[in-house]
């Protein structure tokens, strides 16, 4: 039953998204975009950060590894298709080598470690010039058609992304690993004593935040046609994605992309009309979230909202009357 | 009889510290054993070395005739090698139902979700906690934590079960409840080592003690013996106490 | 280059370096948050320098306290009405709250002070001994650092409240027992670290350039130093930043400045992983 509300309501929800090249003009589609884009890197954060329960501030190096490797698979003559799939896999490969080393670390030193990976691979994109163009960016063949067409093309491979995305995190939810993964987040120690491969289902989790952040930066750098590594690797993005996930419920099925939908939404009408103050009031959005919604919109106990609100309604009047 | 666990010459340092030293014994199948010894005389780093959670210093350990020295926390939960902790350990936020059903899917090597919810409800049922079954495991009070953590435990399929100080916190009557549970656990088949410091307890379960004194095995065999060895009675029991158990174990 | 003016730009660097982390340091391990603000705190502190002496033409030495003494401030307020309120929560909420405290934080900043790169240029000329070349105003930042971490270890082992903040840290609940109000002991912490983050910050205006850009670099500076030489303890992060100086200025000598930054980070990672609790790892406060 819940299943189903689930399905219904991400499919509502996707074709919404997915009618707006029918029935709206560029800006909006390219809000769409960033809708799409952001839902999946944040169900895709939710595996780590939600079901593992691990502070996992490296989103921004899987994008932007991911933009890299797509751009330069198609520079150097990989067909476009080809190219984001060798990018996704190429972020698996690396987030999974990598969580071998630094899921050692738990806490603190993991969110630190997780964030330093993301300079790194900036650094590292910087200075090696002869590769990446260094700091001057990359230019990034650009994709064929009209803008329209180009637009409703990079929604549509955007979408099927968090479409793979979310039912990855259904089928996770209810298996093994799903199951596993939950068992870490509460008690790692007890995890390992029940026989849980707690390495290997923490190292399945972060490639799987990864594998979606690397696809989606692949068709991303196609879309936008240039990349350079601060935008690439940006630790306003990194945070950002957890964010999401957090405004909409960690841990949670529909929560990410809720979350993510808001958090977009949001942020368009920040720039639209206070650019000067964007960073600042998306700063008190976080701040916000932390105080009076720390376990997100879907979890919030609406009946017992809806209950206090009636009763506030019911005497007000009386208030009023007695006042009058 | 067969051999079901046997231990070769365990030590375990951590820095300079020998938490156990030297350690040798072999265990029967079917037996239930006690393991006694004072305050930081290694017995809760023992039952870690046998369960995978820290590597040995040297030594071998032998479960079930394969050697198991190198193997990780994990591995030993799905050999047949379950432990409680002397500090329980649930997972707060899950239903105990779903607890139990963590060691049925991982130790017990269930195929599905499913099967592994519907092994726990067995479980649950067996150690009595099958009322609250749909609660989460925070809210339970200490002694039924306990027993959620021995009903874990059995999800698991166990071979072998190490108790850490069960019954730690509990009250008489509470203690014997834990007792006949225990009991019950043996008469499954499960071979059990049992750490207890009440004394009266572990001399009217176990078939066999283990004593360690500073991380040395000093003493081992059957009850009445153990009680008597002077060693024993000096390091950890006082001449009185071994006196009045005496005493009391010929008028019974 | 000779080997021993990169020990001494190295020196220079990182009592700097150390200037930068210890507040970072302090912050983490007594309050176990991760204070992504810090970066911020520097840059504020540099800016408030930078202006106050356009303005008045007062030599940022003597308006150092001043303005270290608002970042004070501002810091316990932050803590006092704020992160004492999640300061029990795990990583995720109090990283991301400082996080969006910083955002805010940063926006008035480029509003009010624009991200122009800032300095205060006090031509006070260099001192050649041999060949060796030393501009007088880095020794001066030199100085003036390694006096501000030596007074904060005098503060930490001599004065009241640096012993309640050690009871604190070392037991929570023993430090509420004794009747020591937790709460206020957080937020002087927190604003010391604020405290030395602005001191740091009129320093590093006075020998380099500073924009709010450089917030980003500043913090991951702290995290490195912080890993090299364990959390919590004065000396620690003096080794560590000194460490840092010195492996950025050799590296910078021998495979170019524009990949020293990156070495350090590398560093911290196999730090990280073969001794998470850093290479010091002092326990308790020193
Ligand atoms: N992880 C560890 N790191 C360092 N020292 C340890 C560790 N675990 C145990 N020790 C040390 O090993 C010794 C034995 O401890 P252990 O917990 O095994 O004792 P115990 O017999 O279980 O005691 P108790 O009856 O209090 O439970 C103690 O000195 C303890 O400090
Ligand atoms: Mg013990």
């Amino acid at each position: 039953m819940k299943q189903f509300l689930y399905f219904g309501a991400f499919a509502l929800w996707v074709a919404l998204i997915a009618a707006t090249p029918l029935l709206a003009d560029n800006y909006t589609i390219r809000i769409a975009i960033s809708i799409a884009m952001f839902s999946a890197m944040a169900v895709s954060w939710n595996f780590i950060g939600g079901f593992t329960g691990y502070p996992s501030f490296s989103t921004a190096a899987f994008f932007g590894l991911g933009c890299y490797a797509g751009a330069l698979a198609q520079r150097n003559g990989i067909p476009l298709v080809m190219a984001w799939v060798f990018a996704t896999l190429f972020v698996a490969v690396f987030a999974a080598m990598l969580g071998a080393i630094i899921l050692r670390l738990k806490g603190h030193y993991f969110a630190i470690g997780s964030i330093a990976i993301v300079d790194l691979t900036r650094l590292i994109t910087s200075s090696w010039g002869s590769l990446t163009g260094g700091g001057d960016g990359l230019n990034v063949p650009l994709l064929q058609g009209s803008p329209q067409e180009v637009s409703a093309l990079v929604l549509y491979v955007m979408l099927a992304i968090l479409i793979v995305a979310f039912l990855t995190s259904i089928y996770v939810d209810r298996s093994r690993l799903g199951f596993g993964l939950k068992c870490i987040s509460q008690n790692e120690d007890a995890a390992d004593m029940v026989g849980v491969n707690t390495t290997s289902f923490k190292i399945v989790a972060y490639t799987l935040s990864a594998v979606f952040c690397g696809a989606v930066g692949a068709v991303y750098a196609s879309w936008v046609g240039y990349i350079d590594p601060t935008d690439s690797f940006s630790i306003l993005l990194t945070l950002k994605v957890p964010v999401m996930v957090l405004l909409g419920g960690a841990g949670t099925l529909l929560g990410p992309v809720l979350g993510a939908g808001v958090f977009v939404m949001l942020e368009e009408v920040f720039w639209a009309n206070f650019l000067e103050w964007n960073r600042a009031i998306l700063g008190g959005i976080i701040v916000f979230l932390i105080f009076f919604l720390p376990n997100g919109l879907l979890k919030i106990q609406y009946r017992t909202l809806y209950g206090a609100l009636v009763q506030k309604l019911r005497s007000a009047p009386k208030q009023a009357e007695k006042s009058s | 009889m067969t051999e079901i666990l046997r231990l070769e010459n365990v030590s375990k340092s951590f820095g300079g510290n020998r938490a156990v030293n030297d350690v040798s014994f072999s265990l029967e199948e079917g037996e239930i054993i006690g393991l006694i010894g004072p305050n930081g005389a290694g017995k809760t780093t023992l039952v870690n070395l046998i369960t995978g959670v820290h590597p040995l210093s040297a030594g071998k350990v032998i479960f079930a005739g394969e050697d198991v020295s190198r193997q990780q926390a994990f591995q030993a939960a799905r050999r047949g090698l379950a432990r409680t902790f002397q500090i329980v350990q649930p997972f707060p936020k899950m239903t105990v139902l779903e607890n139990v059903a963590a060691g049925a899917l991982f130790g017990g090597g269930t195929g599905s979700v499913e099967d592994a919810l519907d092994l726990a409800h067995e479980e649950l049922k067996f150690v009595g906690l099958d009322a609250v079954a749909d609660t989460p495991a925070s809210s339970l009070a200490l002694p039924n934590r306990k027993r959620l953590e021995l009903a874990k435990s059995l999800a698991m399929r166990p071979k072998f079960l190490l108790l850490d100080e069960v019954n730690a916190g509990l009250n008489a009557s509470e203690i014997d409840g834990a007792l006949d549970l225990i009991r019950k656990i043996a008469a499954r088949g499960v071979t059990i080592l049992i750490i207890e410091h009440l004394m009266k307890v572990v001399l009217s379960i176990s078939q066999r003690i283990l004593v360690l004194h500073h991380g040395e095995l000093i003493a081992q065999g059957d009850p009445r013996t153990v009680i008597e060895d002077p060693q024993v009675v000096e390091a950890y029991l006082g001449s009185k106490f071994a006196a009045r158990v005496k005493a009391e174990s010929h008028h019974a | 280059m000779d080997i021993i003016q990169i020990l001494l730009n190295g020196i220079v660097l990182g009592s700097l370096y150390a200037c930068i982390a210890i507040g970072f340091s302090l912050v983490w391990g007594v309050l176990n948050i991760i204070n992504m603000l810090h970066g911020s705190f520097i840059i504020l502190g540099g800016y408030l320098a930078f202006f106050a002496w356009q303005y008045s033409g007062v030599n940022p030495v003597f308006l150092l306290p001043i303005i270290a003494a608002l970042l004070f401030g501002l810091g316990y307020l932050l803590q006092y009405f704020f992160i004492n309120k999640v300061v029990m929560s795990p990583v995720l909420t109090t990283l991301t709250l400082t996080f969006g405290l910083d955002m805010i934080l940063y926006n008035l900043m480029t509003v009010f002070f624009t991200a122009t790169p800032r300095r205060v240029t006090l031509d006070l000329g260099t001192i050649n001994l041999g060949d060796m070349y030393l501009p007088v105003d880095r020794l001066m930042g030199m100085g003036l650092a390694l006096f501000l971490t030596a007074l904060l270890f005098l503060v930490m082992r001599a004065s009241k409240i640096g012993r309640a903040i050690v009871a604190v840290r070392m037991d929570r609940q023993a430090a509420t027992l004794m009747g020591i109000r937790v709460n206020n002991v957080y937020a002087i912490t927190f604003g010391i670290g604020a405290f030395m983050a602005g001191a740091a910050g009129v320093i590093f205006s006075m020998v380099f350039p500073i924009t709010t850009n450089l917030t980003g670099t500043f913090l991951g500076k702290a995290f490195v130093i912080c890993v090299i030489g364990g959390l919590g303890s004065v000396p620690g992060a003096l080794i560590g930043g000194i460490a840092l100086g010195l492996i950025e200025s050799f590296a910078g000598y021998t495979i170019g400045p524009q990949n020293a930054t990156t070495v350090g980070f590398v560093l911290m990672l196999f730090l990280l992983i073969v001794r998470p609790t850093g290479l010091v790892g002092v326990k308790g406060y020193e």
